[in-house]
């Protein structure tokens, strides 16, 4: 923000208004986001990309919700199937349209809608433009697994390159592999970071000290033990190459696009390039699934903060701020769960509760928080405490860590367990000092990623035989894969490895196997 | 700094390729939910959109997920209001997302995919296998009037087609390559003689009046414009196939004729009248209404005013033959025709309207449907009621005629299947 000293903060002291009614035009959307932009970056000392504010229309929102979201998007049936969806609810009034969509990139691009009043215009550029893009820029979570400069790139030439394969393969070809890949795409991701390249001076390294520890080690009696038979013999080195070749497979291995791209015996280069173009577009989301939460709490704290602190100004009137109020507590409204409305925990809500709560024991701590939470309670620094929270911790660890016994009490939260082989749902634990703890890690394990989405890895392809890819699917408690889609993500996955694919359903604590998918290589 | 772009002038309509492939791939779910919602609708609607539910057997996209039945799981749900701990709640039936805490992941717990269907996307699915019969005119002294096309430029032609942008292009281009001196060039020249005249350096002088004179001379031989930059732009003419539609609706609305059999005849044409204008550029209709006289009437008179009096039909083929003399003439119009009637006709009056069908009204026709409404008989009785005088009398025609149809319809909900029928791809015919 290269003029931000220039302008003179005393302007922000003027007592009138910003703008008064509801039209909205670019000079006031301009003098309203330097507002804006100077209480961020003075005030909650945020950290933010460049921004670019386009307007478009509800139609052309309708089209980003149908590309999950982002600007450009190769072309696939199941887009026009999100479009005819979200269209239908739409125009039958079940849904309103989101007031802004942000891209992940750099510059933050925020598109507002040309039918928000100005109000909502400014709501919309203290979310966005502020709260989400701190977010986006600081978190580690984005940091380490997007390049927010070169997605928008990446996605024009994911697009370009999917219609010139449509060109020269056909339509059907194409929809083909992007299907399978679509239907594999939450197993296209890397859980961990950049798996170093072999580096071969480091590889040689290591047998030459394996090689010096052999001879170190030698000892001529051990060719004289009796019992190991020749045969043995032969057979255990059949099984040391094999596990060479595993090793050089990467196996096992859980990002199955990565294998099936790298390793499927009958792909053609193009098709190749199709899934890597899913699996980097999955990995984009990536981050954005285990911090939905965060990020909309980060978002929404932010602009309800930049609104109270623009009408605490005499920037906005009464009537914007009632506006902002009204809509802003429809955002964070929480249904109970025997509330028909009732779908889940409102990102929005919890987000926004955890958030307000911190500042509060920043604050103004209660006894019960200064047990919970001796290291910030009553510290004063919130915005401090909030901007780190925001950078190192994801949904779940930000609730093992952040959820206080005052939110569940609020929320009025309460942990049930569901046994499949009782016939009752039994509660565990509810807002009382013996359930915030069982509450708090339950709740924290619900938002992680790895126990939400199947534990799937590809364990071996076997290379002596039918060359068939065998995959392993982890149970944890006892839950299985619902079979009806299982069976259809295998086809997929047969229709890209070429040849016959196994799952195995293996139980993580006793490694028995409990069910067994085959389907055979395709036509 | 912040950076505003105004988006909304881009194209729109981003995802419509998306859609008609999502369509595509649904396409026969699409088309039976398409027929279901035909049962149900009014004719009136037919030129809106329909909001259809298909299974979503074929646009499934499967992910692996976790059963919901199997094995244990704890949730945290909030707005406990009762419950202690320990107390036992009776699992939730259904198995929805209610009581648990996630949604079921990404559609894969619907039954039935529902959305909207555009006005032309439902009508395209309606008359996907529908076709007209005999888009082809018989008639051989068809004459095709002419369109004009652009088909680039020529050397020669009327001033008027002079391509001013094209002929200066030229123009230009021959100037620059043969390097006429420009006018500000010689202005220079004429300068820089008098300044180094006032200078009095007379050896500086001469030698710019040269160059001032071959410059000069340069750009009276070179023209501006030469005859051989001069294009013009040129045209073709494209014969233009006949795309005009005329189509006569012909209805008894004698007093037999009630007000639901009236519905009926409506509901029908209004189907062929939709059809037709998707086929062709303009359609004119013309309604005829017949008692024992026939007239030609304005569409609001031929649904609504009340008439009685006997019923003779050959007057309505004769008055339709005298319109179709007088402004439709074969060989620039398509003549498509409907007669709606209840079958009621005066005696002696059936044997003159076979010939006049027969010998004069089919051969200028494309097509003509003969509609018989029954007062919610049905056609499905066909074989118990019996049959009436225009029934027997049409009956003689038609075996001769491949493009003269007739049904009988005696309930708003056969209507479609009726039309469906007549306009079937491959021709079914009474």
């Amino acid at each position: 923000m290269p003029d931000k000293l220039s302008a003179p903060i005393a302007r922000l002291e003027a007592s009138a208004p910003l703008f008064s009614g509801p039209n909205w035009d670019y000079a006031s959307l301009r003098q309203t986001y330097d507002a804006i932009e100077r209480i961020a970056l003075d005030e909650l000392g945020l950290d933010v990309y460049p921004v670019q504010v386009e307007v478009i229309t509800s139609e052309q929102m309708l089209d980003a919700y149908a590309s999950v979201g982002l600007p450009l998007m190769y072309r696939h049936w199941s887009f026009g199937k999100r479009f005819a969806f979200h269209e239908t609810l739409y125009r039958k009034g079940l849904q309103g349209l989101a007031y802004e969509i942000v891209i992940n990139s750099n510059p933050c691009i925020c598109y507002i809608m040309e039918e928000n009043s100005m109000t909502m215009q400014t709501l919309v550029m203290a979310h966005a433009a502020f709260g989400h893009n701190h977010f986006f820029k600081n978190n580690y979570l984005f940091r380490q697994w997007t390049d927010a400069h070169g997605m928008l790139d990446y996605l024009s030439f994911a697009r370009d390159y999917v219609a010139k394969c449509e060109e020269r393969h056909g339509i059907d070809a194409v929809e083909r592999v992007l299907d399978a890949a679509h239907a594999l795409k939450d197993h296209g991701v890397n859980r961990y970071a950049h798996r170093g390249k072999p580096n071969l001076a480091e590889e040689q390294r290591r047998a030459e000290e394996w090689q010096a520890h052999a001879e170190a080690t030698y000892n001529d009696l051990w060719r004289t033990v009796p019992g190991a038979g020749k045969g043995k013999e032969d057979l255990d080195a059949a099984e040391a190459r094999l596990q060479e070749i595993k090793r050089e497979l990467g196996l096992p291995e859980e990002n199955l696009l990565y294998l099936i791209e790298k390793r499927a015996p009958r792909l053609e280069d193009w098709q190749r390039e199709l899934i890597r173009i899913v699996r980097l577009v999955a990995q984009y989301f990536y981050p954005q699934k285990q911090t939905q939460m965060m990020n909309e709490g980060c978002a929404t704290f932010v602009h309800y903060e930049i609104m109270r602190r623009l009408h605490d100004k005499g920037l906005i009137t009464e009537g914007s701020m009632l506006e902002f109020l009204h809509s802003h507590s429809s955002v964070i409204f929480q249904p109970d769960f025997d509330d028909p409305r009732f779908s889940g925990i409102n990102p929005y809500a919890l987000g926004f509760a955890m958030m307000s709560d911190i500042q509060r024991i920043c604050q103004d701590p209660t006894d019960e928080d200064k047990t919970w939470f001796p290291d910030i309670a009553g510290g004063g620094n919130a915005y401090g405490v909030l901007r780190h929270a925001w950078a190192n911790y994801r949904d779940e660890s930000f609730i093992l860590q952040y959820l206080s016994p005052a939110i569940i009490r609020k929320f009025r939260m309460f942990a049930v367990s569901d046994d499949s082989s009782k016939p009752a749902l039994k509660v565990e634990a509810i807002h009382d000092d013996i359930g915030y703890r069982r509450i708090r890690s339950a709740l924290s394990r619900q938002y992680d990623l790895s126990r939400r989405e199947p534990d799937i890895q590809v364990v071996d392809v076997d290379l002596r035989g039918d060359r068939c890819l065998v995959l392993a699917h982890y149970v944890h408690d006892g839950v299985l894969l619902a079979e009806k889609s299982c069976r259809a993500v295998l086809r997929h996955a047969s229709v890209l490895w070429g040849y016959a694919v196994k799952l195995l359903e293996i139980d993580a604590a006793t490694d028995k196997t409990l069910k067994t998918y085959e389907v055979a290589q395709p036509g | 700094m912040m950076n505003i772009v105004d988006r909304r002038p881009n194209p729109k309509g981003k995802s419509l390729s998306n859609r008609q492939r999502f369509l595509a791939r649904a396409r026969a779910e699409v088309k039976s939910a398409v027929q279901n919602a035909l049962r149900k609708r009014k004719v009136a609607d037919v030129e809106h959109g329909e909001k259809v539910a298909i299974p979503t057997r074929g646009i499934v996209e499967p992910v692996f997920h976790h059963s919901r039945r199997t094995g244990r799981a704890e949730h945290v749900v909030p707005g406990n209001k009762e419950y202690l701990r320990g107390d036992e709640i009776p699992r939730p039936t259904g198995g929805g997302g209610r009581g648990g805490s996630e949604g079921s992941p990404d559609g894969s717990g619907e039954d039935a995919f529902e959305f909207t269907l555009s006005k032309d996307e439902f009508l395209d699915m309606f008359f996907e296998d529908l076709e007209l019969p005999d888009l082809v005119k018989k008639s051989l002294r068809e004459t095709f009037a002419f369109d004009l096309q652009r088909a680039g430029y020529t050397v020669t032609g009327s001033p008027s087609n002079l391509s001013v942008r094209r002929t200066m292009r030229n123009s230009m281009a021959r100037r620059i390559s043969l390097r006429r001196p420009k006018q500000w060039e010689l202005e220079a020249l004429r300068e820089d003689i008098e300044e180094a005249r006032q200078r009095g350096d007379e050896d500086e002088v001469k030698k710019l009046a040269l160059e001032l004179d071959r410059a000069e001379f340069r750009s009276k031989i070179i023209p501006y414009i030469d005859p051989l930059d001069v294009r013009y732009n040129r045209f073709e003419r494209v014969p233009r196939p006949n795309t005009e539609a005329v189509m006569f609706c012909l209805m008894d609305v004698s007093g037999s004729m009630t007000e639901a059999m009236k519905d009926l005849a409506k509901r029908f044409f209004m189907l062929l009248h939709v059809f037709l204008i998707r086929r062709y550029r303009h359609v004119d209709v013309v309604f005829i209404r017949h008692t024992s006289t026939a007239e030609e009437v304005d569409e609001e008179t031929f649904f609504y005013s009340r008439e009685t009096g006997g019923t003779v039909v050959s007057t309505a083929l004769e008055k339709m033959l005298e319109v179709a003399r007088a402004r439709y003439p074969t060989d620039r119009w398509n003549i498509y025709a409907a007669q709606a009637s209840d079958g009621d006709n005066y005696g002696a009056d059936s044997g003159r309207c076979v010939s006049l069908l027969g010998g004069e009204v089919l051969p200028i026709c494309q097509y003509f449907a003969y509609v018989e409404v029954g007062d919610g008989m049905g056609g499905s009785l066909t074989g118990l009621a019996r049959d009436s005088d225009l029934w027997r009398a049409y009956s003689e025609v038609a075996p001769a005629h491949p493009h003269f149809a007739m049904r009988r319809v005696g309930d708003p909900s056969q209507i479609f299947s009726v039309f469906h029928e007549l306009f079937a791809k491959g021709g079914v015919r009474a």
